[in-house]
Formats: C-alpha cells, structure tokens, sequence
C-alpha cells in the first residue's frame, strides 16, 4: 500500500495540491478563503439554496461528466482527482460571456445577484447535459437554487433560450474535454490518501476492499459519501468529523446492476446516479426521486448514506422497505445481508457494528400483479423534508388483495411498516371499503409526532389519505384525476 | 461616441440592471468579497438559551481560553450608550445586563482570530440566570399582561358602534396571519475598519446606512463625524436590513475600536434568522355590518401584533397595517385600532410592505365574509366597495382617495384573464371532480406611498462632472437588487442626455450625502431620483449660463441633445463642452435634494395626508388543490400594475413578478414556528421554504399598466414599486380559499389562516366537511 498525503485536483485551468487537508476542511471556505475565488457565495452552507453551486468533473466509467454540486458541504479532500469548475471560469480565455450568462442578463435574470452565479452554475450544467430544456427541466434542475429577487420568471426564460446564444459542442469544458481527461488521468494513483492534522484526518482509501481495510483500523470513523447529511454535521452543528473515510471515489461501490430480479444498488450511488435503473425498473419511484433535495444534493447523495443515517424521514427507507429491499453489511471481508426493515432498530439506532459499511442494497423487482406507489408530503413540493412518505406495494389477484407491504416515513421514530394496515387488506376484496379500513387502521400502528413540518393530526390524516389515494389512482373505475402531478 | 438622436439608458427604458455583468460572472462584490487587511479579526454573536429570565451573569472563562479567542465583548465593554434602538425608545441594548428577552438573543460576542474559532467559542459561554416565564404571541401575551411596545394607534371616522349594532347582516371573526423571515440570500455582515482618533469605517450590507452611522456613533460615544459606513450593494434586503444591522455594525465597530484591528461579523444563517427581526404576525378580529346587496356599512377591527421584546419599527408598521386594513375599499363607518403587543420573541421588523400586507388581507378576509354570506362572486364584492363617486373617497385617515384607477384597471384584468368564463369553468370542474378542487380570484391592492414618519421623506445626491466628461453619481438610497442605481442613473442620463456607460454609478457612503433616510417604504427612486435631478439641474443651469455668455446667445438657445450640447447653431460633444466650461471655471459638482410636498400627518388625532399617491394593482390566480393532502399548485397567475409611467418597464417588471412570489410564499410555504420553549424551529431553508421555481404558476402573464400616470409631480410621473405588488400574491390565497370552500358547497367562508400550508389547507378541508 502505497499513501499520499495531499489532495490533488484541478482548479479551474489551475492544478492544485493542497496538503494537510483536514477532514472538516469545505471546498467552499478553500474557495473564497484561500483562493478568494469570491464568485462563489454562501447563502445557507446547508446544501439548500445553491449560491455555492460549481460543477465537478470526475472521471467515471462513462468518461468526464460534470454536476453541479454545492460546495458548502462539499469536503475539500472529496475532490481528490476532480476537475473543479466555479463562475469565474465561464466566459473562457478570450473573456466573452458565456451563452448562460449573456441570457441571465438579456432576460433580467439577476437583482440583487447573489444567487445570481449559483444559477449560473446550474443553468451551465443543465445546459450541457439538455441544451434545450423544457420550462420543467430548468425547474427540475433549480430544485436547489432559491432567489428571493427575482420570482424565478426570468430566470426560467433565460433557461430556455440559452441554446440561442450558444451551443455545448463549442463550449471549452466540451473542446478542452480530452485534455483534461488527460490531466485528471494523471492525477489517478492506486494510493490511500491520509490528510490533514492527527485529529481531523481525511481517508480517501485506494479501494473498496481498502475502504473495509480502513473502517478495521479505524471503527470509528465518520464514514462520508455524499456529505449530504455528514456536510451540515460540521457546518451547522461544528461537530468534530476526523477521522473521516471518504467514498465518494469509489467507483466500484457505485455500481448498479441487474441480479435476476434483483436490481443492486451499490452504496455510493448517488441519487442521480440510479435514475436511469429506476425509470426502467421502478418507473413508480422516478417522480418521487425527482422531489428528494435538489439537482445538487442528488448529484452528491447517496442512497447507501440516506439509509445508514438511520433518519426517520429519510425518503428513500420506506420506499425500499414497501419493495422488500435488504442490504449488505459488510465488515473486513465478513458480508451479512439484512432486510431493510429490520436495520432500523431504534430512533438514532442502527443494526451496524462498528467497523461495518453498507456495500449494497437489493431491490427485488416487483411482479405483473403486485401495485406500487411512492407517495411524499411537504411543506414545499420540492427540495423539502418529507412530513409523511410512504412506499406502497399491494398484490391483487382475481380482485382480492393477497399481499400487501405498506411503509411510512414520518410516523415513527424509525421507517415503519403499517402492519396494522396490511392486516387489514389482506384477502380483502380490491375496494375503497378495504382502504378506508387500513386507513382507520393507521391508528392503531402510528402516534406521530407535532413539529415544525407537521402536526401530528395532519400526519395521521394525510397518511390514511394517501391509502386512499392510492386505491383511487391503482383503481381503473376512478375517472376523474387524484393528483395534481397527473392532472 | 456614438452620432445618433438617442442616448443609451435614458429615462423609460429597459435598460439592464447596472451590475448585471457582475452578477452573472461573479464580480459584484458584497460586503464578505471584500479583501480584508492583515491582521483581520472575526466576530460572532452567543445567544441566549431561554426566552425570558433573569440574568445574573456570564462566565467566559472556557470562551476566553478557547484557542485563537482574542477577547470578548459584553455590555460593559459599550463605550457609548448601550442602545440601538432606531426609534430612539432606548429599549434595544447591543446586549443585556440584565434581562434576556427572547430565545437566541445576543448576549456577547467573541473575536477571535478566525471565525471558526469565534463560532466554536461562542458556545461555550455559561450563562447563570433565573428562568422567567414567557409569552410567545400576542394572544399570550395579552393574556399575561405584557404592555405595548409602543403607543398603540386608533383611526376612527364615522359612528362605528351605532353602524354596527343597527346592522340587518354583522359578522364577527378572528385571522391568524404569519410572519415571514426576508430570507435575503446574503445574510447580514458588517466589516469594521479603525482609523485615526475616533475614526472607523463600516462597510456593511444595510438599507440604512445614517442610521448605522448614528448607531455606531451612539454605541461608540463618539460623533456621527467621525463614523463612515458604506454600501456597495446588498445580496437581498426586503426591509431585513434597514434596523438589523446596527446590531451588526454596533459589534463590529466596537470590537474594531479595542483592537485596533478591523473586524468582521457575519452570524451563520440560522443566527441571522433567531437573531434578527421578521414580518410581523397579526392576530386580527375583525366586526362587519354589511347591506343585503353587500355593501359595507362598517368596520370594527382591532390588530394585535407579535412585535417581540423591544418597539424596533413596530409602532409604524402596526401603523401601516391601520392605514391599510381598507385595502381598496370605502367603510362609510370605521373604528381600526393597533395593539402592539410585547413578546419573548426576536423584536420584529420592517418587511415590504412594512405592515400593509395584514392589513389588506384583512380587508379581502371581510370581502370573502361578505360574499360568502350573501352567496355572490368576491370580485362583484369587491367593486361594489371600491372608492369611488361622490362621499366614498374618504378612508379611515381622512385622506382622499383621489387618483383611484381600480376601476378601469381590474376590468381590464377581468376581461384580459378572462375571469369569469374560468371561474364558470372551475365551479363546473368542482362539481366533478371528488379530490381535485379548484379555485380562482381576482384581488386588487391599493398602497399610501410615503414615509408615514413625513421627515423621513426627503433625500439627497450628488453628482460631479469631471473635466474630460464623466460623470460620477452618488445619492442617499442603498441598492439591494431592486435596481435602485440603474433607475438613478437612467435620470441622470436623460438629464444630461449623455449615454448611460458615461455615468458611473458609486457605493452609498455616508461620506458623500448627509442624513438620509432608509432605502425603505418602495420610495427609493421617488426620492433620491428626484435628488439627482435637482444636482444635475444646478450644474445644467449653470452650464447653460456660462454657455450663454461664451457664445453669446439667448439660454433658451443652449440644448443638451443626444451626447452633444447645441449652442445657437453650434453643436458640441459633451466632452469638449465640459472642458470648456472647465477652463472656464464653471463648478461641475452639486449636491441635489428633494422632500416629497404635500404630505402631513397627526397621529395623535390619526388624520391627515400622509400619502403623497397611491400605486394600484391587481391580480387574478387559478390553484388547484388535492382534497386528500391539502397540496396545491398556481395553474396560472395574471398581473396588471400600475407603476405610473415606468422609468424602466423590464426592471418594474421583475420587481412586480418577485414581490408576487414572495407575497405568495409569505402565505403559502412560508412558516415560522416556536416550540414551547420560545426557540425558533424554522430557522434556515431546510426548515423555512421559500418558493422554488417549481412553484411560480405554471402561466405567468405580467403586465404594467402602461396608460396610467402618476397624478402629482414624480419623478417622470412614475410610480413606486418595491412594495405593492408584493400584496398581490393574496389572491392565491383566496383561490385557495374557494378551492377549499368548493368542498362545502361554496356556502361557508373557509376562515383560512395564513400562511396556508398544506396543512392549513387540509385541515380546513375536513372542517368545512365535518360541517365547519
Ligand atoms: C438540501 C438537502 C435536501 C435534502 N433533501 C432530502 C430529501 O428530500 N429526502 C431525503 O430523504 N433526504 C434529503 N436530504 C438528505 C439526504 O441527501 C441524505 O440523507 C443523503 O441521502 C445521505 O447520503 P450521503 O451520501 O450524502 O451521506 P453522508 O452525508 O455522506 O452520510 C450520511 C450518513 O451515512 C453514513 N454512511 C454513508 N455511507 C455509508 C455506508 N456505505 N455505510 C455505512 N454508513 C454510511 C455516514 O457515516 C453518515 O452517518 C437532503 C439533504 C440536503 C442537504
Ligand atoms: S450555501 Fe446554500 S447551498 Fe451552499
Ligand atoms: S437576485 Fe437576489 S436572490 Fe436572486
């Protein structure tokens, strides 16, 4: 095993070696503090409104792909071996503006400005990945950017008709892409990274079997991945991460693949990473996959890290629990398997032994006769915290319900199934009479909590509405539409 | 230079926002992009723990010893007077001695060598006090006891008890309407520089920069001479920075004074939000008596106000919430009555709108009343009570409504959106469709403008003229986004007739113009645009003296024309001019300035002209709602607004679509929320939602209305804009509100509270099907 201790990436046009990279370190205070790369701005540093968006490029299997990330919660040392891309590298050498920002200004895209480069960001990204965007694409893509300025019109037009000024193919990220696969080629090594001072160290192990190598000699480790959640743990709470082990470089632990009817999901996903498997296999899942965080969040987070941090509202446990999904614990070269539902053992506790990491998760397909919903609640459509989820599979065979796994996010303390619930479909005839009865039953499985998403009252009743709302929209009979995203 | 009839950015215009450039590559510095000298030390605010107590004292010892601290401040380190109250009530220390008055508030602050290190240390602080009880809102704390924060107001006209109690048809109800936090991208900061004597500078991010000066002045017992405060540009400040960064710039000041080095201060965002003041939440009972044909016959209503520990602004914003609890109507008999109450919350502030906007939704609450009781369409409702025709223009101040333009301008927004087909159309869908409702409406709004406070309106700037041509403005209005400056400069441009590029538009410094007021109260352009007028009027006079005796010719015969200065039959590049009025010895350098006439107003006796014009507008909003859920969507909004003759119709435009939206989130989305024990949960955008683009309607027409003028003597007869529109979002609220009264057969009024969240929506679902 070979080490290095600085972290390696390229910056802008800049090759940038940064040694002693403390594990708390975030790439957006290492932009504008050190490099006073200002552009970049801090309007939350909780992931939320997207003033910090940069792109980062990384080599993947299917060569250099760029995504628009947030840096406030991006940990320095997680961009080993990346191409960083901020505002101040848009208009290019001969200083012209760029295509994105000459629409920004010819639509009155900015006020005050100061969401105005996170924008920026996000509409370059978007623009190379979907040239011409539909006025729901960009709104997809803005899930993470907030103005208080603007109302967003001008921004969305501007989105628009970006392809008007310019088209991707002659952008420099495009024409410089095979000379900077190259740099970041050369930035590759088999190494493990260990940075940073004794008590803040950052891990970038050089494998996944290093990655179980390292989590044995160090148990105790914050394990980072996206840094969705870990990223605020230091941000917000300035809570002491290192040692921290980096995953986000694994490639091999991103992988998705087909087992039978098995669809395995690695740990390190992403979000945005599973969404072309989902739309073939779990087409039910693809909006509500839409409405987890913004584009940024999705492009960093991972499914791996939304199930180990055990969070009762986490959108992705009940779905997965509905579809019976398990997960590989592996610790050293020791997997176990365990079924999701059982994982979560307790409000902030977790059927995890020190040392051990999720490898992958496994989602059995569902058959012709079994129903599937994923339904969220929040305050905000989108890029909000669920106050109710729920994942949904109901099996019907000659009208009766012979099967039925319903879980619920929000209910409880931990993702729970509603067995009360089921137990009240099952063998019942398919019929708005069986759901109201499951809904009723929903009190006997849940006591929700009041809080600052909801109250327990509206938890309790949106969450047997939802069971009706799914036998309205599963049943054939139902003319009239249920749901506003389907009206 | 360009040889055509036009100059570039002149008045009327849709000229681009003067920092647009910047914005967009990142260039627009704000206050944190400044680079900071060697040496520079951070500040950071620790917060109280409880809402109400007692405090005995503060044991820094683990804060002092943490490594890289440098020092602390508390109230005994304030040289000057420990106060920063705007309103001189003196009820607003920088920090407490002895009483902590709601959760979060700051306490003392840290300095130390990073700001890491300052944040770290801050927690660490003990603090020993007796915890005393609390009361959150105003309901609570009336039922306690607590007292006004200010002196209450009372508009009364008319013989209101006797209207209502003769009344054949009365209603009596009671609405809950939320604060809003600004949520400006950029949160608040201020950055201290000492200088020589009692010198220091404060660059920072506030509307008001004479006030921080006086604050910091005040604080450091030192003269307002010896304070500079500057401001580039603000990322966002809705009124969120107008009182709150003297708090800001108190401690950064202070600090930078003991150490002889310059600080900075900027809390993280959840400290911005539990640390400094929001929208004002009402409680509002409300008492209408109405003819069978619904018009209204009078008004009883009283306001009370969470308005937190200290007055801050809320006496004239609860005071505004009076001057427009009418919104766009006539009460032949009216009684409004203000009760600022005191609360263990974070003293609340000024907001856009600074308190009209709870008190227009609570005149179109008592439109819905009306209409529901006497079965008709709120919009016929409405027109039926507009101001107008003989003995309905007086409102409840004694202010003659007299440039109302609803009339023409809501039908020409009920034909354009062609309301009521689709409200036809919807009341048919409802009756189909189980778990789909829909709901549509149209609501005008009416807003005083002027500073209520009338010294408050006036304002100064000033320009020089360079000799080689250029032009250098600067005025007493502060620019966060609403394209202040450009407007400003587009004035200064048609002045000149000199294009746009050729003036450069400078950071408000207190340095340069004296006692302005706050960039506030939508009266930006109105004032500091007639201020430059005013200078460049002067340098223009006296550059048509001089021109007229050089050359010799009539002054009617000197015309500044399209970049050039035409003397008689001579034309001359404005260049070459001005340096001969130069050589000359003409001064090309004048301070201009301007107070708003006619406007006067008694409080005492609540009468008076305290507006110097009204602005208008209306909307009209379609929602659909999900029965099941309570969630909603905009399917589409229409907008038609009155700005007057825009100065700049593309960047009015964005101000009217942006103070729609955040109108809209203040009464949808946008929830505070404090647990028992008085801290706020919603206290950063992952917990507090501000619209996301996904939730502007899916149709979106925005329109001026182009043919209206302003009545009296503006600027170009044009019309403010920051602030009206905002009000315009109300009509989503009440479709929504007909959406959800379709589940009862449109024979209830919803009594929605605001904000409507999902929940509020759903929960008033399965009321008004339980049967109210
Ligand atoms: C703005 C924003 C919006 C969000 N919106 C949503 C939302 O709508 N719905 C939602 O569900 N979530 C939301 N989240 C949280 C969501 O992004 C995270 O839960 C995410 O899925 C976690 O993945 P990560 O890779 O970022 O994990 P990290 O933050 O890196 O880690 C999270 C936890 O998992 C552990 N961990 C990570 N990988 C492994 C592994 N392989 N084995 C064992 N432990 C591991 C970490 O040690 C840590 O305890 C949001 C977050 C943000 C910042
Ligand atoms: S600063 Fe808000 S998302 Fe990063
Ligand atoms: S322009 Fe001000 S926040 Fe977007």
């Amino acid at each position: 095993m070979t080490y290095r201790t600085e972290i390696r990436f390229i910056l802008n046009g800049t090759d940038v070696s940064v040694p002693d990279v403390a594990a708390s370190q975030t790439l957006l205070d290492f932009l504008r503090l050190n490099r006073r790369l200002t552009g970049t701005k801090e309007g939350c540093a909780e992931g939320d409104c997207g003033a910090c968006t940069v792109l980062v490029g990384r080599l993947t299997g299917d060569g250099l792909v760029y995504a628009p990330v947030n840096a406030c919660i991006r940990f320095l040392a997680s961009v080993d071996g990346c191409h960083v891309v901020t505002v101040e590298h848009l208009s290019g050498p001969d200083g012209r503006l760029h295509p994105v920002q000459q629409a920004m200004i010819d639509h009155h895209g900015s006020q005050c400005g100061f969401c105005t480069p996170g924008f920026v960001m996000s509409l370059y990204a978007l623009w190379m990945q979907t040239p011409e965007p539909t006025a729901a694409q960009v709104e997809t893509a803005l899930q993470g950017n907030l103005c208080r300025c603007t109302g967003y019109e001008p921004i969305v037009r501007a989105a628009v008709a970006v392809s008007r000024y310019g088209t991707p193919a002659a952008d420099h990220l495009n024409t410089e892409r095979a000379a900077m696969t190259a740099r970041l080629k050369r930035l590759q090594s088999d190494a493990r990274v260990v940075s940073g001072p004794a008590d803040n160290l950052s891990i970038l192990p050089a494998s996944v079997d290093d990655l179980a190598a390292c989590l044995l000699t160090y148990p105790d480790a914050t394990i980072v991945a996206g840094a969705t959640d870990v990223g605020l743990w230091v941000t917000k709470f300035l809570r002491n991460i290192g040692p921290a082990i980096f995953t986000g470089h694994l490639d091999r632990l991103k992988t998705i693949a087909m087992e039978g009817d098995v669809l395995t999901i690695g740990a390190g996903a992403s979000y945005t990473d599973c969404q072309d498997a989902l739309s073939e296999h779990l087409p039910h899942l693809t909006g509500y996959w839409d409405r987890i965080a913004g584009w940024q969040v999705r492009n960093m987070g991972t499914v791996g890290g939304n199930i180990a941090n055990g969070s009762p509202i986490g959108d992705t446990p009940p779905v997965l629990i509905a579809l019976e999904a398990e997960i590989v614990l592996r610790r050293g070269d020791v997997r176990r398997t365990v079924a999701l539902e059982d994982f979560f053992i307790e409000y902030g506790k977790q059927d995890r032994a020190a040392g051990e990491f999720v490898e992958t998760i496994r989602i059995p397909i569902p058959s012709q006769n079994d129903r599937n919903a994923a339904y969220k609640i929040s305050k905000r459509r989108d890029e909000d915290i669920s106050s109710v989820a729920v994942g949904i599979q109901v099996t019907v065979a000659e009208g009766r319900i012979t099967r039925s796994r319903i879980a619920f996010g929000g209910m409880a303390a931990t993702p729970k199934r509603a067995t009360a619930a089921e137990q009240a479909l099952q063998g019942q005839v398919w019929s708005q009479a069986a759901f109201d009865a499951a809904a009723k039953a929903l009190e006997q499985d849940f006591r929700p909590l009041s809080d600052w998403r909801a109250s327990a009252a509206y938890r309790m009743l949106s969450a047997q509405n939802l069971l009706r709302r799914f036998y309205l929209e599963q049943d054939t009979a139902t003319a009239a539409p249920v749901r506003l995203e389907t009206a | 230079m360009k040889d055509t009839h036009f100059v570039s950015g002149a008045a009327h215009t849709d000229r681009i926002h003067d920092s647009a450039i910047k914005h967009v590559t990142g260039r627009a510095d704000y206050t944190d992009d400044i680079g900071q000298p060697e040496g520079t030390l951070h500040a950071y605010l620790g917060v109280s723990t409880v809402a109400h107590a007692r405090l005995n004292g503060i044991d820094l010892t683990d804060v002092l010893a943490f490594p890289g601290v440098v020092g602390v401040l508390t109230a005994d380190d304030v040289p000057g007077v420990n106060d920063i109250s705007p309103t001189g009530q003196n009820d607003e220390p920088v920090f407490p001695t002895d009483r902590i008055e709601f959760h979060g508030q700051p306490l003392f602050a840290v300095v130390a060598e990073t700001r890491d290190a300052a944040r770290r240390a801050a927690e660490l602080a003990r603090i020993d006090c007796d915890v005393l009880p609390h009361a959150l809102d105003p309901i609570a704390a009336q039922e306690a006891g607590y007292p006004h924060v200010t002196a209450p107001l009372k508009l009364e006209r008319g013989d209101v008890d006797t209207a209502l109690s003769g009344a054949r048809n009365r209603i009596t109800g009671r609405m809950t309407v939320g604060g809003q936090d600004h949520m400006y991208l950029e949160g608040q900061i201020a950055f201290a520089m000492p200088g020589e004597d009692d010198d220091i500078v404060v660059h920072c991010s506030t509307q008001h920069p004479s006030e921080a000066q006086h604050m910091v002045a005040h604080v450091l017992g030192v003269p307002s001479n010896a304070v500079v405060v500057n401001v580039r540009r603000m990322g966002g400040g809705f009124g969120g920075k107008e009182s709150q960064m003297n708090l800001f710039c108190a401690v950064a000041a202070m600090a930078a004074k003991k150490w002889n080095r310059a600080v900075k201060i900027r809390p993280d965002r959840d400290q911005d939000m539990t640390a400094t003041g929001k929208r004002h939440d009402f409680v509002i009972d409300y008492d209408v008596a109405f003819d069978d044909a619904g018009r209204i016959e009078a008004v009883g209503g009283t306001f009370a106000a969470r308005c937190g520990y200290s007055a801050d602004l809320s006496g004239p914003v609860t005071d505004r919430a009076l001057f427009h609890a009418d919104n766009a109507y006539f009460y032949p008999h009216v009684r409004l009555t203000s009760r600022p109450m005191k609360t263990n919350t974070v003293s609340n502030t000024a907001f856009r709108g600074f308190g009209g906007p709870q008190g227009v939704i609570a005149a179109e609450r008592i439109i819905e009343e009306i209409a529901y009781a006497t079965g008709q369409d709120p919009l016929d409702v409405r027109k039926a009570n507009f101001y107008s025709g003989e003995g309905r223009t007086l409102t409840p101040y004694h202010q003659a409504v007299e440039d109302n333009i609803l009339d023409r301008l809501v039908m020409e927004l009920e034909e354009g959106a062609a309301y009521r087909q689709r409200r036809n159309d919807i009341v048919a869908f409802n009756d189909t469709s189980p778990v789909l409702k829909k709901g549509i409406a149209l609501t005008p709004v009416k807003f005083g403008i002027s500073f209520t406070a009338t010294w408050y309106n006036q304002a100064g700037a000033l320009v020089h003229v360079y000799n080689d041509g250029s032009i250098h403005l600067n005025h007493g209005g502060t620019e966060m986004g609403q394209g202040l400056n450009t407007k400003v400069a587009q004035v200064v441009a048609e002045a000149f007739q000199v294009d746009f590029e050729r003036i450069k538009i400078t950071k408000t410094t207190t340095e340069k113009v004296p006692n302005t007021s706050a960039t506030a109260a939508s009266s930006g352009t109105d004032l500091n645009g007639m201020a430059a007028l005013d200078a460049v009027e002067q340098i223009k006079s006296r550059l048509i003296a001089f021109a007229a005796d050089h050359w010799g010719v009539a002054p009617e015969r000197v015309r500044f024309a399209a970049n050039r200065v035409h003397v008689g039959d001579e034309a001359l590049t404005f260049d070459a001019f001005i340096k001969k009025a130069y050589l000359a010895r003409v001064q090309l350098s004048a301070a201009g300035f301007y107070k708003t006439p006619k406007i006067h107003w008694e409080r005492a006796r609540g009468q008076g002209r305290p507006f110097y014009y009204y602005a208008y507008g209306a909307a009209c909003s379609e929602v659909t709602i999900d029965t099941l859920t309570g969630e909603y969507r905009v399917e589409r909004t229409d907008i038609l607004h009155d700005v007057g003759r825009s100065l700049n119709p593309a960047l009015d435009k964005g101000q009217v679509e942006g103070a729609f939206i955040q109108g809209m989130g203040w009464l949808t989305t946008e929830e505070l929320w404090w647990d028992d024990a008085g801290r706020l949960r919603t206290h950063a955008p992952s917990t507090y939602k501000i619209p996301l683009a996904s939730d502007r309607p899916r149709v979106f027409n925005v329109n001026l209305a182009d043919w209206s003028e302003n009545r009296e003597l503006t600027i170009k007869r044009s019309k403010a804009v920051g602030e009206p529109p905002f009000m315009l979002g109300i009509s989503v609220f009440e479709a929504l509100s007909m959406a959800v009264a379709s589940v009862a057969d449109y024979r209830e009024c919803p009594r929605l509270d605001a904000p409507a969240t999902p929940e509020r929506v759903l929960m008033a679902v399965a009321r008004l099907r339980n049967g109210g």
